[in-house]
């Protein structure tokens, strides 16, 4: 894991107490709401429906045992005992007081953390897959190239007042688990037939109001290059980029607008421009940074711990087959713990489980813990010896759902229970969504189906991209739900199609109920996915069963 | 003909708890929607919310949201601000514990 060294400490306590300042001088009148605002959210603080929320970077999603008893500690302390992980990889504090959030800060400082830029128009947190350095399908680790750009776009003097937030992620894989193509820009580690690495760079993905799917904007970019290119783009953009209107301002639309080509040759000409100021510093420093994400010392063990328990305990075996992935170790498995539990807000973990899960990350998992984009938290290196044992702590704190991927592993935002910008509510659907389908014991039957949720346009739930998705809006003052099908948010990103009229909040159970059943009847074998089968038979046969009224009307 | 007026509170986030607030009769605050004054007049309104907007040192964000007569004081008109009167809906936090505690 990345170490701080005496310039990141440095910085980063000197924000802090630049900020415990600011909210002297808030609290004491000499800074106006208009004035503070900008600064508090630089440091990751909003002000929410009923009290302030403090959002944390986690950078690409990395963390260790230290740094998750600190959340506990934090959440504990000065907020309500939880803390809820995002779509981006970074925890929320739903309740803290605005006086206490420079102490909060020190303590993340504490622990080589903090809220710096995630929020606000810049570079936000960086994210990645949440396996990497265990996937068995990656080329190479993607975190070192995310933390180079952590570091690269924090503080960036031209970056700090851009027309609006740019998110970046990087990946490394075949298998997209970064969702890489509804961001900003996305640098995806590729090899090419002469087996040497480069960078696959992508832009103007994003979901929102006008969901796009990023565009290959370079389809090889030499590794010495990135920094610049990269730094290429943002400039472009921060020159280009419309500053007349919010809802077209992110670069999915500048590229929209003006192409992707005229993008490139803009490009091209600021890199031609600036590349030669870049001394190859850049590079040491990333040599520097990829120290410190070593090969686990991997433990060699025998596995007759594992295959007794997968033999003799059915629920063992099945939290194993449906939460564990393979590890490029064979005698190690990546192993996810769900922040699902049936009924429980989706991404919520109290601090007695952020305890549980930092002590097995430092007895059993060679002291690392991933957030996943899917809410999700991963144990990313355990020898398989010690999954009974994880299983059975994890069972003792409500952690051990076996339900990885399926249909009550929903990504959710916090709605209008707590979102200031949202329309309707995302949480409550989503918990009975799950408690629905524990009730029916299908879940397992039904397979691999992600159902994606946002209480606004805004698409923090990434409803675009669920193979069903939900979208919560206020329709003449009351809830509706809209349905879409067949969105994909893996390397064959597709934006899921509208179904139709939206349903009331106590419709929207009942609906999806309708259509998952109405999918087991129209699936070819239980192996033929949902997407699948609604890539096979298209939109028409999924909106009869949601829609059965219609059906009739036109029959008759 | 002008469209009949909604009744209207003045309401905000406190600075410091960043609490759902509600201006009262006599110009302070209350944390309770059912202890709000209610203004049925736009002009009213409107000076009551210029006045609270003047408080930067105490709330933020002040706004006119529309609300109803009801029997123990002002009741929400929209959902949104029934969730800010009571709290989320997935644990018992905010307004809604506070109510019980009291």
């Amino acid at each position: 894991m990345y170490k701080y060294n005496d310039f990141d400490e440095a910085f980063i306590r000197a924000r802090t107490a630049q900020f415990r300042k600011q909210v002297e001088r808030r609290v004491a009148g000499n800074l106006t709401e208009d004035e503070f605002k900008p600064l508090r959210l630089m440091n990751g603080l909003y002000l929410q429906l009923h009290a302030y929320m403090l959002r944390v970077a986690i950078p690409y999603g990395t963390l260790n045992a230290r740094q998750m008893r600190q959340l506990a500690y934090i959440a504990d302390k000065w907020d309500r005992g939880y803390g809820h992980f995002t779509t981006r990889q970074n925890i929320q504090f739903n309740w803290p007081r605005l006086t206490d959030v420079p102490d909060m800060l020190d303590a993340l400082a504490d622990v080589e953390m903090h809220a710096n830029q995630t929020s606000g128009n810049t570079i936000r947190n960086v994210t990645s897959d949440h396996f990497a350095g265990a996937a068995v399908d990656e080329i190479e680790d993607p975190r070192p190239v995310a933390e180079l750009l952590r570091q690269w776009s924090t503080d960036h003097p031209e970056f700090q007042f851009l027309g609006r937030k740019f998110k970046i992620a990087v990946g490394a894989s075949e298998h997209d688990r970064a969702v890489l193509k509804a961001h900003d820009l996305a640098v995806r580690i590729v090899r090419n037939d002469a087996g040497e690495t480069g960078y696959e760079i992508l832009v103007g993905g994003g979901l929102g109001r006008t969901p796009m799917i990023g565009k290959v904007l370079h389809p090889f970019l030499p590794r010495e290059d990135l920094l610049p290119y990269v730094e290429a783009v943002l400039t472009v953009y921060n020159t280009l980029g419309r500053r007349d209107n919010k809802y077209k301002a992110r670069i999915k639309i500048t590229v929209h607008e003006n192409g992707i080509d005229t993008i490139r040759a803009l490009v091209d000409e600021q890199f031609a421009l600036i590349r030669p100021t870049f001394s190859g510093y850049d590079q040491e420093l990333l040599e520097e940074i990829r120290a410190h994400f070593p090969e686990p010392d991997y433990v060699k063990a025998p596995l007759d711990a594992f295959e007794t328990a997968y033999e003799n305990d059915p629920v063992f075996r099945s939290w194993a087959d449906t939460n564990l992935s393979a590890h490029t170790n064979p005698d190690y498995a990546i192993a996810t713990i769900s922040l699902k539990k049936h009924g429980q807000t989706p991404g919520d973990a109290t601090s007695e489980q952020m305890r549980v899960m930092a002590d097995l990350a430092e007895a059993f998992a060679h002291d690392e813990l991933r957030i996943s984009h899917e809410q999700n938290v991963i144990l990313p290196h355990v020898h398989k010896s010690h999954l009974p044992a994880i299983h059975a702590r994890l069972k003792a704190v409500g952690l051990a759902t076996a339900n990885i991927g399926l249909v009550s592993d929903i990504i959710a935002c916090p709605g209008m229970d707590y979102c200031a910008l949202a329309t309707a509510r995302s949480i409550p659907v989503a918990q009975q969504i799950a408690t629905r389908f524990d009730e029916l014991k299908l879940e397992h039957e039904i397979g691999e189906l992600k159902i994606k949720i946002s209480g606004c346009i805004n698409a923090c739930g990434h409803h675009h991209m669920g193979h069903i998705g939900i979208l919560g809006l206020d329709r003449a003052g009351v809830e509706n739900y809209q349905i879409t099908l067949g969105g994909d948010g893996s390397e064959n990103a597709a934006i899921g199609e509208r179904a139709g009229p939206g349903f009331a909040y106590d419709e929207i159970v009942p609906a999806i109920e309708r259509l998952v059943l109405g999918y087991l009847d129209l699936r070819e074998s239980p192996e033929e996915t949902f997407l699948q089968a609604y890539r096979r038979l298209g939109a028409e046969p999924f909106k009869a069963v949601l829609y059965p009224e219609a059906k009739t009307k036109n029959a008759a | 003909m002008a469209r009949k007026f909604t009744p209207k509170v003045v309401t905000a986030n406190d600075l410091i708890e960043g609490d759902v607030v509600y201006l009262t009769d006599d110009g302070t605050w209350t944390r309770k929607l059912s202890e709000a004054a209610l203004f049925t007049i736009p002009e009213e309104a409107d000076e009551r919310l210029s006045f609270a907007a003047a408080q930067t040192g105490r709330v933020v964000g002040a706004y006119l949201a529309d609300a109803e007569p009801g029997e123990t004081g002002p009741v929400p008109a929209h959902f949104r601000e029934a969730f800010r009167a009571t709290g989320p809906s997935n644990y018992f936090h905010g307004k809604q514990e506070a109510a019980e505690q009291a």
